[in-house]
């Protein structure tokens, strides 16, 4: 009976859903307290096989989820009880959330399998091979911390990985802290990126604490229930709120300017925190509060409008950047602009599609150009030990081997990564039918039916996608190398380039699990979003646009970024300009290449007048003020004019005026009665006797 | 039976005597016996006065006051010869030691 049940309903798995965390936190204490004695091959087998386990149950739970649509809420226990205040720590179990699962595990798996390879040269490159082990703590903490985010089943829970993963990145943008600009960039940028997700999580909390005034819950399932009684202007709020925690956390403007920083961390960070995972919780937030969203459309309106903007800004900042993981950086904002504004327009199947899409071509990209960069390591490495070498080429020291101008050719030299690269590029820029192009394409569909200027918005931006993607390959990859450190460069090692394969792999495949038309994907939210998932329609005129205008943009780059540039070669160095589109746009290239001069402008109209304040603050209000006025004047000299009329008039004065006249008068009193003592015994018999006389004679004559 | 009056009469001028022996004289020794007088001035008015109202407590207290006198002669007598060791003299008057 009991059996036939189970097999009719099949295999259920929901019970597991603590060990997604679980296994990466053992994981992180193994390597934290063990990991100094572990070789590095441990210590890399440890952290990865943690993750492995962990996507196994994530894929157990998308298997459960087949025959048991619901999904479960698992709790584990009572986490805060206060009052009417009960948040439990209870586990969500739904396709939307095991979908995240499975790509945290998933790409974190194969970015850990990666960093094995990756970390081994970055760390003997920046001469601290101590710090290994503690990278994959840190990074086993990420994978603890996403997890949580993604299965929380409450929004104080949620903002507990929130926070953790923000702190991983922390760590993470800085972990060579003590290297990059004058030995403290790294860790300039570490606090950047905090201190701006900071102000975003300053967000998350006010429409937490909104929430719980006029919900008194945080759950999910609770507060979806309660919200189209509650009050709209209420629900406006929080999510705006949120949304600014979403722009903080998603980089999203005005708060994107910590993301193009954070690419100071090791490109394994890059790729799975900056680019596949962490960045996406905001559109992941926002997707899990759809119920909330879609009662207010004012706020859908501002989320499309933030991540439309963002969207076409990035793509454009990132034509002009020279930096391998800045064009990528740029390109991940833009990528986020187009989930957020599909999630925001209330396409949540579109949006959660770009991102597991997204998911897998931006870490492919990121973890390619982190095998082009140690490709030149490794060339400029070579060359130093090479006497012969070394006598021609003298900038090997100090070249910088993250800028694109320093590369190309690398075609030949790094084959499979020169493969796998194209195949990231091209999806990115959405050509098909590799996983970019189905992805955008449902996003730009919706953004047509939506808005004719938000869609107008996101086809430039896809079309300036195409373009610096195309110019990034062509710069890197084709022409001529034109440093010797890249004539040098070699092909990194298997432990690095399998996966980057695996990933290739993924991003031709992945598209299939949304085809136009049968929409698995879509169903498979279905479950969970229920009426807020819709499937997107396929039309043929977007998506013919779309990809005519992708291969123009790609064709443009390769006039510029190859004919162009090889035609540039023949001029002589020092007129010969370091990119092609510099002439054609002047000075709007170098707007670009300035990006807008955004930190600038924020360091003017925010920082310095904040810096001003502080220091009038300090100095003015505190020091002069309150220490130098009122504590040293006020206070302390009041205090000491109190003391000393206490000391010298009170207790000099007085007090020992009584004492010392006591004494006085004891003395002058004795001066005069010790004469009374003549020392004759007959003189005090004599006294006893007139005594004696005195007494009897009162005693009788009483 | 001569009446008591003269006896309470005979002791007081014995007292008297005593008294003015201890305030003049400057011996020593001289101070003691008349010391001693007076002791037996008193002693006299006791047993008087206990033969009038027959009450045997006035002759008991008496003999205490002779062993009081004879422990004070044993005490005295020494000091006075430690003294004379000291000060070869037993003036009293040089023995103001204790003046103010």
């Amino acid at each position: 009976m009991l059996l036939s049940e189970v097999a009719a309903n099949g295999p259920q798995f929901f019970y597991l859903v603590p060990l997604v965390v679980l296994f990466p936190l053992i994981g992180l204490l193994i390597n934290l307290i063990f990991g100094k004695r572990l070789s590095e091959t441990i210590i890399g087998t440890v952290a990865s096989t943690a993750t492995v386990l962990a996507l196994l149950v994530a894929v157990l739970l998308g298997i459960s989820l087949v025959g048991h649509p619901e999904g479960a809420i698992v709790p584990v226990m009572t986490w805060i009880h206060i009052g009417e205040l009960n948040i439990p720590w209870a586990f969500q179990v739904d396709s939307l959330s095991v979908t995240m699962m499975l790509v945290v595990a998933g790409v974190g798996a194969l970015i850990h399998v990666y960093a094995v390879g990756y970390m081994h040269d970055d760390v003997r490159h920046h001469g601290d091979p101590s710090r290994y082990q503690r990278f994959f703590v840190f990074f086993n903490l990420f994978i603890v911390a996403m997890m949580i985010l993604v299965s929380a089943n409450n929004y104080l829970m949620l903002f507990i990985g929130w926070e953790g993963v923000g702190l991983c990145s922390y760590l993470l943008i800085g972990f060579w802290y003590d290297k990059g600009e004058g030995g403290i960039g790294n860790a300039i940028a570490g606090k950047k990126a905090f201190i701006t997700n900071r102000i975003g999580d300053f967000g998350f909390l006010l429409a937490a604490f909104i929430m719980f005034v006029f919900f008194g819950t945080f759950t999910f399932e609770a507060v979806f229930e309660q919200a189209p009684e509650v009050a709209s202007g209420a629900i406006l709020a929080i999510t705006l709120f949120m949304l600014l925690g979403v722009a903080g956390k998603s980089a999203q403007i005005p708060l994107y300017v910590w993301l193009p920083d954070a690419m100071a961390g090791p490109t394994p960070v890059s790729a799975l925190i900056h680019a596949a995972t962490m960045v996406t919780a905001g559109v992941y937030l926002v997707a899990r509060s759809a119920p909330l969203y879609v009662l207010v459309p004012e706020a859908q309106n501002v989320v499309v409008w933030v991540g439309g903007l963002t969207a076409l800004f990035a793509a454009t900042i990132a034509v002009a950047q020279f930096d391998i993981k800045k064009v990528l950086a740029y390109s991940t904002i833009s990528q986020l602009g187009f989930m957020v504004a599909a999630v925001g327009m209330g396409a949540f199947v579109a949006g959660i599609f770009h991102l597991v899409m997204h998911a897998f071509f931006k870490a492919l990209l990121f973890l390619s150009a982190g095998s082009v960069i140690q490709g030149i390591e490794r060339g400029a490495h070579h060359i130093e030990h090479d006497p012969a070498l070394r006598k021609q080429a003298k900038d090997v020291h100090d070249l910088d081997p993250q800028d694109m101008r320093n590369m190309g050719g690398l075609r030949t030299r790094m084959k499979t990564t020169f493969w796998v690269y194209l195949i990231g590029a091209l999806a990115l820029a959405g050509i098909p039918p590799l996983a970019g192009f189905w992805s955008k394409d449902e996003i730009l569909a919706e953004a047509n039916i939506f808005n004719g200027w938000v869609y107008v918005l996101l086809t430039v931006a896809a079309v300036f996608t195409a373009f610096y993607m195309g110019r990034q390959v062509l710069m890197v990859f084709f022409g001529k190398p034109r440093t010797a450190a890249t004539a040098h460069a070699s092909e990194s090692p298997n432990v690095m380039t399998v996966p980057l394969m695996i990933l290739a792999g993924l991003t031709i495949l992945a598209g299939t699990i949304n085809l136009p038309g049968v929409h698995t994907f879509g169903h498979w939210l279905e479950q969970t979003m229920e009426e807020n998932a819709h499937a997107g329609e396929f039309v043929i005129f977007v998506a013919a646009l779309s990809t005519i205008l992708a291969i123009t943009a790609l064709l443009l780059a390769y006039y510029l970024y190859y004919h162009r540039y090889k035609s540039m070669q023949d001029q002589p160095a020092a007129k010969r300009p370091d990119d092609p589109l510099r002439p054609i746009l002047g000075p709007v290239f170098k707007l670009l290449e300035n990006k807008y001069y955004i930190d600038e402008l924020y360091s003017l109209v925010i920082l310095n007048p904040y810096v001003k304040l502080s220091q009038f603050l300090a100095d003015v209000i505190d020091w002069q003020f309150w220490h130098d006025w009122f504590h040293d004047v006020v206070i302390a000299s009041t205090y000491n004019r109190l003391a000393s009329f206490s000391s010298i008039q009170i207790d000099l004065g007085v007090i020992d005026g009584i004492a010392n006249g006591l004494a006085k008068v004891t003395q002058s009193l004795a001066g005069q009665m010790r004469r009374l003592q003549t020392g004759y015994v007959r003189g005090y018999a004599l006294s006893v006797f007139f005594g004696v006389v005195l007494i009897l004679g009162y005693l009788m004559l009483r | 039976m001569l009446p008591v009056s003269y006896y309470i009469g005979l002791s007081a001028v014995l007292f008297t005597i005593g008294a003015v022996g201890v305030l003049i004289r400057r011996n020593a020794i001289v101070i003691f016996m008349s010391i001693e007088l007076m002791l037996n001035a008193a002693n006299l008015a006791f047993v008087s006065y206990a033969r009038v109202h027959g009450a045997i407590s006035g002759q008991i207290f008496v003999f205490f006051v002779m062993a009081v006198a004879a422990a004070e002669v044993a005490v005295g007598l020494a000091l006075i010869v430690t003294i004379f060791n000291t000060k070869q003299s037993i003036d009293v008057d040089q023995m103001n030691a204790l003046k103010g």
